[in-house]
């Protein structure tokens, strides 16, 4: 289980992560949405080790990752997928697959043994398999179209096998139907490999839709959390977030 | 050091069996490469050729290190030529002070050589681009002042002068022009050898997410500052192997070994031969001595001649003499495909 307690960050006098407490218990999948400047990257990068917090702690199964090391946080199984797919632009699918399960097996460094190792190629397979990127194994990631990179960033991070899967806006940059299609893979990942998912999203169709569980935050601070329905209805988020959606629909 | 690599290279082979014929291949141009290499004295009698040979040695050990750091790496190292320089002064003074037999001054170097590269990898690979590049030519710059100024020890702006001693060592004497041709090309083939295994190794690979996304890499678990820092002191191995070979070649060292423009050289020859394949610095050296020994012989204005053949690869065909090759190369396999 993934525990948020108080977490605070600063930027000059800006509260950017303004005490925030959350419980992701394990096998949940969550939504955490939130109008531009409301704190949700700066959440996740807090969380995965990019920025240290000024305060507050990160418990995983009760450790307490606040303030590590992004490389260490990591192995101890929180992995992560960028807004702006982040990968080997140079590398081959395959390639990129294999030096990340290298990385997690520590012989990231071993030099008397040719890459790739043979321990490495089954979790490799296994996680083109998964999504979809086992056809294009040989195409360099920079020549992939723009959604398959999004889905290599998320293999990168899955092929840890982590236990918590932090995904910041999975379908950023995507036309409506390829959201859909991206969001159903997102949906059965969690559904096939039984870890704690949390994401990021704008489109609220989408995470009405698939979210069992929605978290909104607001200048850094939680405004709701709750199901779907009681988001929907929760006065507070309509007002500084669906408000001009609602209003819209009313009228 | 290489030795032990690029032999347990050949042993371990037959165990892996998915990426061993890679590592057999390699060591077979190797074979092939040296056999046809140390042939070469029984075909000509051309003692220039054989210079030439030996010079492309030592340069091209230390262009083809340089590309460990520049093209697998990212990191452009304006000062790698201190290892060069330092390879050839540890090894010079050690073989004329202590008068040790080679093999042992040849690995006293690469300790040296280890050692202080640690210690300025340590200050360099933490800092970005423009700045790592600056602080490698500062260090460049001071060890080349301490050689100048520190003339009862390093001779000073004379080098090491009265030539290096070359006792024979297991019925190898380098003071005969064949054997040191010969040795010459042994330690070019195996630090390749050793080089290419390290570029495709699980840390060469390493390397290029390093180059390509270093902000990724460190997402994944790996720790970059230490890769950075073991890569920084594998390249200066090799380098100071290049400078070696200068060493035994002139029988002496000089300060212009560990001048900044040995870097420039280097960054010259990558440029020429191409970053993107692992023989495309060795490329680059043979066209850059070629062309500055023929050059040479027509005008005095080289510097102008040169200038313009690098700008021609920069600017003309953006890339290396083997990246072009490679591209057009995969270019025309695509194109097969098509049809």
């Amino acid at each position: 289980m993934l525990e948020i307690r108080n977490l605070a960050k600063s930027f000059g006098g800006v509260k950017a992560t303004n005490d925030v407490s959350l419980d992701f218990p394990d096998g949940s999948l969550t939504a955490v949405i939130g109008p531009n400047g409301a704190g949700k990257s700066t959440f996740f990068n807090l969380i995965t080790g990019a920025l240290k917090p000024d305060s507050g702690e990160v418990l995983l199964d009760g450790v307490d990752l606040a303030g590590r090391s992004p490389p260490e946080i990591v192995r101890h199984g929180i992995g992560r997928a960028f807004q702006v797919a982040s990968i080997f632009r140079s590398l081959t699918v395959q390639e990129t697959m294999l030096a990340a399960v290298s990385a997690d097996q520590r012989t990231s460094a071993v030099l008397h043994k040719r890459f790739p190792l043979p321990e490495t190629r089954d979790r490799a397979e296994h996680v083109m398999e998964l999504l979809g990127l086992a056809g294009k194994r040989h195409r360099t990631a920079a020549t992939l179209s723009h959604g398959d990179q999004k889905l290599l960033d998320i293999a990168l991070a899955l092929v840890l096998e982590p236990k918590v899967l932090l995904l910041d806006e999975p379908t950023a940059g995507m036309g409506p139907e390829e959201r859909w299609r991206m969001i159903d893979k997102v949906r059965e990942l969690w559904e096939t490999q039984k870890i704690t998912v949390v994401f990021i999203e704008h489109d609220m169709d989408i995470v009405f839709k698939i979210a069992p569980k929605i978290v909104v935050l607001c200048y850094g601070r939680i405004l709701a959390t709750g199901t779907p329905d009681e988001i929907r209805n929760n006065s507070a988020v309509i007002e500084a977030y669906l408000g001009t959606e609602h209003a819209g629909a009313a009228a | 050091m290489t030795e032990l690599e690029a032999g347990g290279a050949g042993t371990l082979a037959p165990v892996r069996s998915g990426a061993a014929p890679g590592r057999y291949r390699d060591i077979l141009i190797a074979l092939i490469a040296f056999a046809v290499l140390a042939s070469l004295p029984l075909f000509t009698g051309s003692k220039a050729l054989l210079d030439f040979v030996i010079r492309c040695s030592a340069y091209g050990l230390f262009a083809t290190s340089l590309n460990l750091l520049v093209g697998y790496t990212g990191l452009t190292s304006f000062g790698h030529g201190m290892f060069f320089g330092l390879g050839a002064y540890s090894f010079g003074l050690i073989m004329q002070k202590l008068g040790v037999p080679i093999p042992v001054a040849f690995v006293a170097t690469l300790a040296i050589t280890a050692v202080i590269a640690a210690v300025i990898g340590a200050i360099c690979v933490r800092l970005k681009e423009i700045y790592f590049a600056f602080v490698t030519l500062a260090f460049q710059m001071l060890i080349h002042s301490t050689i100048l100024s520190w003339a009862s020890f390093t001779g000073g702006d004379q080098g090491l002068r009265g030539g290096i001693p070359r006792p024979s060592f297991l019925g190898i004497n380098l003071a005969n022009h064949v054997h040191l041709y010969i040795a010459s090309c042994a330690l070019l083939i195996l630090g390749l050898l050793a080089m290419r295994q390290i570029a495709q190794s699980p840390f060469g690979f390493t390397l290029r997410m390093i180059r390509d996304n270093a902000a990724r890499a460190s997402f994944l678990g790996i720790d970059v500052w230490r890769a950075k820092l073991t890569v920084f002191v594998l390249a200066a191995l090799f380098a100071s192997m290049g400078g070696m070979v200068m060493a035994l070649f002139v029988s002496g060292a000089y300060p212009e070994f560990a001048y900044w423009t040995i870097s420039g050289e280097g960054i010259f020859i990558n440029m020429l031969g191409g970053v993107s394949t692992f023989l495309g610095p060795m490329v680059g050296t043979v066209l850059l001595l070629l062309l500055n020994d023929t050059v040479t012989r027509f005008t005095e204005y080289h510097g102008i001649v040169l200038g313009i053949v690098i700008l021609f690869f920069a600017l003309g065909l953006r890339k290396g003499l083997l990246d072009f090759v490679a591209e057009w190369f995969s270019q025309r396999r695509d194109a097969g495909k098509g049809h």
